[in-house]
């Protein structure tokens, strides 16, 4: 079976400091480290796993992005992928989620797969409307927040599992081709071994613009979005939690105390 | 003004708390709005919506027994183009974002997830979402639309009593393909462990700043010294540090302990749905702003490692008092 793994590369913002830019629309970059949006990084476990299960098949990275995406592309390619492409293009800049998923359909659109897996969202802009959108653009069905994957008969049917609020889960069964949006917590993803980044480092990397993709530029990107983001700002909060100053043995102190008063040890 | 559409979401007979809070949004921003209703024999579903819309379009058939996006999609997208609502509010759920993207490709329509906020200019919605896990909130306008299509995340509007009655209009359901390509199966329920933490009056939360499976002793002891039971966050349960049935959040438990101690959480909104409704909730972070400060009673900024074997310390000294 030939698949195909979309995946982004996104600044790590959990643990840094996010500050707007002076454009008031977009955020100072320079100081966050990167990384692959972490269901992708499953999304790509999940790819391989299946390829090696079925002893056949090939395994093509798709990303969006500019030149420091290549990291990412490598890593995958690392770990089990055969093939790589990188969408870059002045005019794919700003999309939202719709114009991404055009873009990605378009190159899509000339590869011979059975399944395209995407993560369920990206952790930058948590849009998560790559998978549904895409499925609908290529003419195939589609199923995200995907958790677990089953191939029933290759090239021609799967049965899936969704996970849906609480942790239930739904069971369905879809007929290939078709593009499923994968969940954190699906697979264990691996580690690249050090002979798989040095043979990723030789593989191509083909670079496609959007002419090649044959997509006007009025399609894709910032003119081919209905939202247009007009500004970043603080998120409004409610009360902030009361900040327990002081060194460790202090604020430990505290909060003890506040603990025993409100009765809780 | 065009009317709007809300589309009411349920499963398992029950109907899900975010359908009457967009109708009750809805209500807000002028127009008709319109409660649609797929199911089978989900009358009550129909009476309970019609007290918050100006009208029900209700399709009662076999095929809406459980939710398929495709079954939804097409069925919506016949609806929509009958009767030309200029808005289609769907829930940000694990069905509507299985759905709304695919339906707003087909109908060449606008759309926009997972809002927040929004407001109206004229026919036109100004949204707002969040970016980088709740980091920073993103205005949004929206590029001119005969049609938009938006997501909403739970709570972004507040459920009131009802106050309408709106006229139930059942409708033929103008599906009539072949589905088979994306057919239900089964619903499974998650697993179930040997502690149940909605139970518990006591939670230390444990999020993937704790690092390291073999860093879990540190909180392991505070737990232990507290009385307290072991919780988690996504990222603890999908590294398998603890295991599903700990995890806290949208596709978790939701809990209501007395008090909720997060430690190395930054308090994503999927994780702030299940623990909010907690009586004192307390954080440890680094990370000045992190979101779970927002929604803390109590917090420390610092390193987590320093913190919390100081604070295991003092409540063994005060339950040894
Ligand atoms: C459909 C869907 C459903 C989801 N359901 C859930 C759910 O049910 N429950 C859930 O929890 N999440 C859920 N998530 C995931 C959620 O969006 C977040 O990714 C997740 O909650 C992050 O977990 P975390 O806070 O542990 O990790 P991170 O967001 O990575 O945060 C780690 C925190 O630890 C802090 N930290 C790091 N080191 C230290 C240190 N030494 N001392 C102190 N602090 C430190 C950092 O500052 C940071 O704030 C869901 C996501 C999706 C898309």
């Amino acid at each position: 079976m030939n698949m195909v793994v979309c995946v982004k590369r996104v600044p790590d913002t959990a643990e840094s400091e996010v500050h707007i830019d002076a454009s008031g629309k977009d955020i100072d970059k320079s100081r966050l480290s990167f990384g692959i949006n972490e269901c992708d990084n499953y999304a790509v476990e999940e790819a391989i796993q299946i390829k090696e299960r079925l002893g056949e098949g090939t395994v093509t990275v798709v990303s969006l992005g500019d030149k420091d995406s290549d990291e990412v592309i490598r890593m995958a390619l690392a770990k089990g992928g055969d093939e790589a492409m990188r969408l870059e293009d002045d005019a794919f800049k700003g999309g939202d989620g719709l114009a991404t998923a055009k873009a990605l359909a378009a190159a899509i659109k000339g590869l011979e797969y059975d399944i395209v897996f995407t993560g369920a969202l990206a952790d930058d802009d948590g849009y998560a409307v790559v998978p549904a959108a895409l499925g609908e653009l290529l003419g195939v069905p589609h199923a995200t927040y995907v958790k677990k994957v089953e191939i029933l008969e290759p090239g021609k049917r799967a049965k899936v599992g969704r996970e849906l609020e609480g942790g239930l889960m739904e069971f369905l069964e879809i007929d290939l081709p078709c593009v499923l949006g994968i969940q954190t917590g699906i697979n264990e993803p691996r580690y690249a071994s050090f002979k798989g980044i040095k043979q990723a480092a030789k593989k191509e990397i083909a670079v496609k613009s959007a002419a090649d993709l044959g997509l006007n530029a009025s399609e894709v990107g910032e003119a081919g979005s209905w939202a247009v983001l007009e500004k970043f700002t603080p998120p409004v909060v409610g009360e902030m939690a009361e900040i327990l100053e002081g060194e460790p043995e202090e604020t430990a102190a505290k909060l003890a105390a506040i603990l025993k008063e409100k009765g809780l040890v | 003004m065009k009317d709007i559409f809300v589309l009411i979401e349920h499963r398992r007979g029950e109907m899900r708390d975010v359908s009457v809070e967009m109708l009750c949004g809805a209500a807000k921003l002028g127009g008709t709005v319109v409660a649609v209703l797929l199911g089978k024999d989900v009358d009550a579903f129909a009476e309970k919506a019609a007290g918050y819309a100006d009208k029900v379009l209700y399709v009662n058939d076999p095929l809406f027994e459980n939710y398929n996006s495709e079954a939804y999609q097409k069925a919506l997208s016949a609806l929509i183009k009958e009767h030309g609502p200029g808005l289609v509010l769907i829930g940000n759920t694990a069905q509507g974002v299985d759905l709304a993207p695919a339906l707003a490709v087909e109908l060449g329509a606008s759309l926009l997830t997972d809002i927040t906020a929004l407001e109206m200019d004229g026919d036109k919605p100004k949204p707002t979402r969040t970016f980088y896990g709740g980091k920073l909130d993103a205005h949004f306008t929206m590029k001119d639309a005969d049609l938009y299509i938006l997501t909403v995340r739970e709570a972004t509007f507040t459920a009131e009593d009802p106050s309408k009655t709106g006229e139930i209009v059942k409708v033929d359901n103008p599906v009539t393909e072949d589905l088979s390509y994306r057919k239900f199966v089964e619903y499974v329920e998650p697993e179930v462990g040997e502690v149940d933490i909605t139970q518990s009056t006591l939670l230390v939360g444990v999020g993937r700043g704790i690092r390291e499976d073999k860093n879990m002793p540190v909180v392991e002891e505070l737990a232990q010294a507290l009385g307290a039971d072991l919780a988690a966050s996504r990222a603890v349960v999908d590294a398998g540090w603890l295991p599903s049935d700990r995890q806290v959040g949208i596709s978790g438990k939701t809990v209501k302990p007395k008090l909720y101690l997060a430690v190395g959480i930054s308090g994503a909104f999927q994780h702030v749905t299940g623990m909010k409704g907690s009586e004192v909730i307390v954080a440890i972070n680094k990370d000045p702003d992190a979101p779970i400060f927002g929604i803390a009673d109590y917090g420390i900024v610092d390193d987590l490692f320093k913190v919390v074997p100081k604070l295991t310390e003092k409540i063994k000294e005060l339950k040894g008092a």
